[in-house]
């Protein structure tokens, strides 16, 4: 078994037990990312110089016996939204381009002092706007499943990575789906936590009320490890609650007598039925394990897809106004006056996927249509997350698809950008209810693509989320395959 | 020309004296080299995320109880949003749709008027930065030090017909605000601002004119030549024919006039919405009651108390409890010589002169309480006279001398030595016997010139009355 | 509803984006195809609905008045396009 293959927790072990060097193994790690990453361009930036200062942090840290974490000295790639001191963060996006962060986002904080060494920022969606990656003002992420496909989005870089084992484990952030579909179509293991469970503090927002940070790895109880050491309170943010969040102690639980109901709208016009199969083949899965499964009818399904796009562009348009040429990243050269930099740098700064929403949500906010939009949106918010306590005061879980289809070509989404946003359809109620969200991987598609799940659970129900996934990875192997082009690389 | 009235409204600003900015831990402290208060939450910079001061609502609540709201028990902010290079987040942190107070009033009493100013809301909002324009490069710079001090918005009602109406409504706020320890108030500082709405009206028309809003007033004065001007601007303008616009005028102080500010281009739209940063606040009744309980005594409580305890007259108290640091030095010198009227009438005489010294409103004590007892004292000792005593304060007051050193290294104390007297009294007697002989003729008017005699010879250190007595006990 | 090249320009100068004619127009069929699409929502009855702006029940979340010490001003100014004794430099603001 080549040291890409092993997972965070089998590299930490060998880690602790010296059966290899933390600066040794990341040294092959970076030699084979980057090698890897000439074919799939899951990273922006690599931060070696970084990285291999930390390993030798980390080693001496071993050395001399003291206390080290329980991933220490494993590597991992972080979205480009999140904030690392002194490192580039630009969000993908020209006009934060060369954007040098004083300080750290509180989630890379934690895995600094856990001894988890970043050894890059990755790829994404221009300001996690777009569900294919494709929007990254730098350039496009190839799926490693499929060349010519698209990773997701918008932690398309982060779940490529990790599917592609140029890493063992990512960090990205999800405000729609932006963590649970580019892991279902690059076939690996992504957690979006409730609302609160992880700080914000140093993600640069998009939606505010939605954004969430979590974990992307092969395996649930990789996950469950990184979210219990990133999860927690945040006196820096004032939307993290002040709760102990606990999942290690029961991720081997099992799923007996669990109620896992799935909604029979998920299961309509539009989703492929290979798709289909696979999810209710899982289900079998976990019935076989000892849950009780049952179909049941879950309300709102269709207005959850523009409640979404509407709170989230309003949220983005207000958030995104910092960026004037003032105090970082670009400013236009060609600008004169001050009304002139605020025009010439926001538009020749912007994509114009961002600039879209930008206009769509200052549009929602705007006087005379904030009651027929915006707030319409808030309403329709309350009613769906309704919709969700009433189904999770009969069932522990929800089990549906990510995505209606698996991942799509490479220059195929954007063409149709309605059509892009309706196949968020099944990810984005969890952030609107502010529920915890699990994907992973159940199938392959004819074409050898990967085909994801998705589990909901209530709000701070990660536990069960996490040891289903770990039941469900004991009884099956779709974690355990690799895309080919790992190998074809490998042998050059 | 018809008879006119004005409606004015008021949006007053206050700065609060917490140590921390609203949102982050950074200093609120006044001046500092520029962008040297700050850090990336106060600036703008991407990721990060505001974190409440507890102080400013449990100030918000106490300036609401203090002005008679109802305090929002479950209140949150909003987001105003606006391009200007002084808001780096091109968003303000404010309260629109459910601000921590609402329906109160102040009362206020001035000449010829007593009554009650209605209080629509007060809002918690964040303080902008400031600009530097830079005449020679024609550029602007930015200093982000005032970004995020707290700030309370207090917007009154429309309820204002005059001038002085606004002036005694600013002047009783002040008092409160600083009798509740929550802002300086200094205007030149920008802790305290004013807005003023104005609108002109025919006498007996019920609807509202058009109003305008007028900025940049920076002290009592140029709000009262403001209003002033702008009533005469929008009558002149009505007159014409013309309508007035509503629109944003900034006052210009030294050239008397007022101008238009902000481009047309520019739609005042500030797409407010909740922010989603910030958690909602929650005031429980027991909440509100543990602030009333440490509210201080409020001005106008203060002023009964000086009527009732002291015996001043309503219009003393009112002039002495109107300023908190005057009352406060009231009850300093009154707790050492024990005489509120004599307290009184020093501070309202001399003592108010020369605090209020100075170009802006500000209102300075350079003299310490114990000292003005010391004038006191030496005056009912009669070791000084009452003229004297006046010399004495002004000659200390700059520097906060010693009154009683100052005294004794002047040697301004009053003669104690009777025969001295006695001798000098023979003494002017026998050198003015003409004077004597018309004072014996009837024309007891004469004695005065006799008095001032002997004080001049005793070179004022005497007590005239005593004087007095002898000078008449020796012409009998 | 339809979206006017006035509603696109209005908005557009709100959020400070200054389009070209071809851009304007992509922008504004395709926020017309969208805005139709949300106004399924007003299929829904929501006169009785309060609008959720916070989905968690945190209340009260607040930090105490202590002041911790600023950044230093390098740190604060140093990704700025320009700068000019201690402050972050822009062309002349008009009032």
């Amino acid at each position: 078994m080549a040291f890409y293959e092993w997972t965070p927790l089998e590299t930490a072990s060998k880690i602790r037990n010296k059966e290899i060097g933390v600066r040794e193994l990341l040294e092959a790690t970076l030699a084979h990312a980057v090698k890897v990453d000439n074919e799939i361009g899951a990273f922006l930036r690599f931060e070696n110089e970084y990285a291999l200062k930390k390993a030798d942090e980390v080693q001496a840290k071993i050395d001399r016996g003291e206390q080290v974490g329980t991933l220490a000295g494993v590597p991992f790639g972080l979205k480009d939204n999140i904030c690392s001191k002194g490192m580039e963060t630009c969000c993908a996006s020209k006009i934060l381009g060369g954007f040098y962060p004083p300080y750290d986002a509180t989630v890379m904080k934690k895995l600094d002092e856990a001894d988890v060494i970043m050894i890059g920022k990755t790829n994404m969606d221009e300001f996690a706007m777009g569900s294919t990656t494709e929007t990254s003002y730098y350039k496009a992420t190839k799926n490693p499943w499929g060349l010519d496909c698209v990773p997701g989005g918008s932690s398309g870089g982060s779940a490529a990575a990790v599917a592609s084992r140029e890493v063992p484990f990512s960090i990205g952030s999800d405000t729609g789906g932006s963590i649970r579909q580019p892991a279902s179509y690059c076939g690996v293991t992504g957690l979006k936590p409730t609302y609160g469970a992880v700080s914000r503090f140093g993600l640069i927002a998009y939606g505010s009320s939605l954004d969430q940070i979590g974990p992307i790895a092969t395996t649930a109880r990789d996950c469950a490890e990184i979210f219990e050491m990133i999860c927690g309170y945040d006196e820096m943010d004032s939307t993290s609650m002040p709760m102990e969040i606990k999942v290690l102690d029961q991720i081997d639980d099992g799923v007996k007598g669990l109620k896992i109901g799935i909604p029979r709208s998920y299961f309509g016009e539009g989703l492929d039925p290979q798709v289909r199969d696979a999810v209710l083949k899982a289900a079998e899965v976990f019935e076989k394990s000892g849950a009780e499964v049952e179909e049941f009818d879950l309300s709102m399904l269709d207005y959850a897809v523009p409640a979404y796009y509407i709170i989230a562009s309003a949220e983005a348009s207000s958030n995104l106004s910092r960026f004037d040429g003032v105090k970082y990243g670009f400013r236009s050269e060609s600008a004169e006056g001050l009304r002139d930099i605020y025009l010439k740098t926001r538009t020749e700064g912007f994509g114009s996927e961002v600039k879209k929403r930008i206009m769509l949500g200052a549009f929602a906010l705007s006087s005379g249509y904030y009651d027929a939009y915006y707030n319409k949106a808030l309403q329709v918010k309350a009613l769906i997350k309704k919709a969700f306590d009433d189904a999770f005061a009969k069932y522990d879980m929800i089990l549906g698809p990510v995505a209606p289809t698996t991942a799509p070509k490479l220059g195929e989404s954007l063409k149709d950008p309605l059509a892009m946003y309706l196949s968020d359809i099944y990810t984005v109620s969890a952030n609107l209810a502010g529920l915890p969200g699990l994907a992973l991987p159940c199938g392959f598609s004819r074409e050898k693509m990967p085909i994801g799940m998705q589990l909901l659970a209530k709000a701070f129900d990660e536990g069960k989320l996490l040891r289903a996934g770990v039941l469900y990875q004991r009884e099956t192997a779709f974690h355990e395959k690799m895309p080919a082009v790992i190998g074809e690389v490998g042998e050059e | 020309m018809k008879d006119y009235e004005m409606v004015i409204g008021l949006e007053v600003h206050t700065e609060l004296s917490t140590k921390t900015k609203i949102f982050c831990s950074c200093t609120t402290e006044f001046g500092g080299e520029p962008n040297t208060h700050c850090c990336p939450i106060c600036t703008g910079m991407p990721g990060v995320l505001p974190k409440l001061n507890k102080k400013v609502v449990e100030y918000g609540i106490a300036v609401g109880l203090a002005t008679n709201c109802s305090i929002t028990p479950y209140g949150k902010f909003d987001r105003k949003n606006y391009f200007y290079p002084d808001l780096p987040k091109a968003y303000q942190i404010s309260q629109l749709y459910l601000p921590i107070c609402r329906d109160g009033f102040i009362e206020i009493e001035g000449k010829d008027f007593k009554k009650k100013i209605g209080i629509h809301e007060i809002h918690m909002e964040e303080d902008a930065g400031k600009l530097i324009h830079d005449p020679i490069f024609d550029t602007t710079r930015a200093d982000y030090n005032r970004c995020g001090v707290p700030l309370l918005e207090i917007v009154s009602e429309p309820d204002f017909r005059s001038a002085d109406e606004v002036i005694a409504y600013l002047e009783t706020l002040k008092a409160i605000l600083q009798y509740l320890g929550v802002s300086d108030c200094k205007m030149q500082e920008g802790s305290l601002r004013a807005d003023v709405n104005l609108s002109v009206r025919p006498k007996g028309q019920t609807e509202f004119g058009t109003r305008t809003e007028m900025k940049n007033l920076n002290s009592f004065r140029s709000i009262a030549r403001a209003i002033a001007a702008e009533k005469k601007r929008q009558i002149e303008v009505l007159e014409s024919g013309e309508k007035v616009v509503q629109e944003t005028r900034r006052w210009d102080d030294d050239a008397g006039y007022s101008y238009a500010m902000r481009s047309k281009e520019d739609a005042q739209d500030y797409r407010y919405f909740p922010e989603p940063d910030l958690a909602p606040v929650e005031i429980s009744e027991e909440w509100k009651a543990e602030i009333r309980a440490t509210l201080p005594m409020l001005p106008k409580e203060r002023r009964n108390k000086y009527i009732e305890e002291f015996g001043l007259s309503d219009y003393d108290a009112g002039l002495i409890t109107g300023i908190k640091a005057l009352a406060d030095y009231f009850d300093d010198v009154n707790a050492i010589v024990n005489d509120p009227k004599e307290v009184a009438n020093w501070l309202l005489g001399s003592f108010m002169r020369v605090a209020k010294e100075g170009e802006d409103d500000s209102f300075r004590i350079l003299l310490d309480p114990d000292k003005l007892a010391k004038i006191i004292a030496m005056i009912k000792t009669n070791k000084i006279n009452r003229n004297t005593g006046k010399d004495v304060f002004f000659a200390v007051w700059k520097d906060n001398l010693d009154p009683e050193v100052y005294v004794e290294e002047h040697d301004l104390a009053m003669v104690g030595d009777d025969d001295l007297v006695k001798d000098t009294v023979a003494k002017i007697l026998a050198e003015n016997p003409k004077t004597v002989e018309q004072y014996k003729g009837g024309k007891t008017k004469v004695l005065g010139f006799l008095v001032g005699q002997c004080m001049k010879e005793l070179k004022g250190k005497a007590d005239p009355g005593t004087i007095n007595a002898m000078l008449r006990e020796s012409l009998k | 509803m339809i979206i006017t090249d006035e509603i696109i320009e209005y908005v557009s100068s709100l959020a400070r984006l200054d389009l070209n004619a071809e851009e304007k127009i992509k922008i504004k069929g395709e926020i017309e195809k969208i805005i139709d699409y949300m106004d399924i929502l007003n299929t829904l009855d929501t006169a009785d609905v309060e609008p959720m702006s916070h989905v968690l029940p945190a209340v009260n979340v607040f930090r105490e008045d202590e002041v911790v010490p600023s950044y230093p001003r390098d740190e604060i100014l140093k990704n700025a396009p320009d700068s000019d004794e201690g402050a972050f430099r822009v062309p002349k603001t008009v009032e």
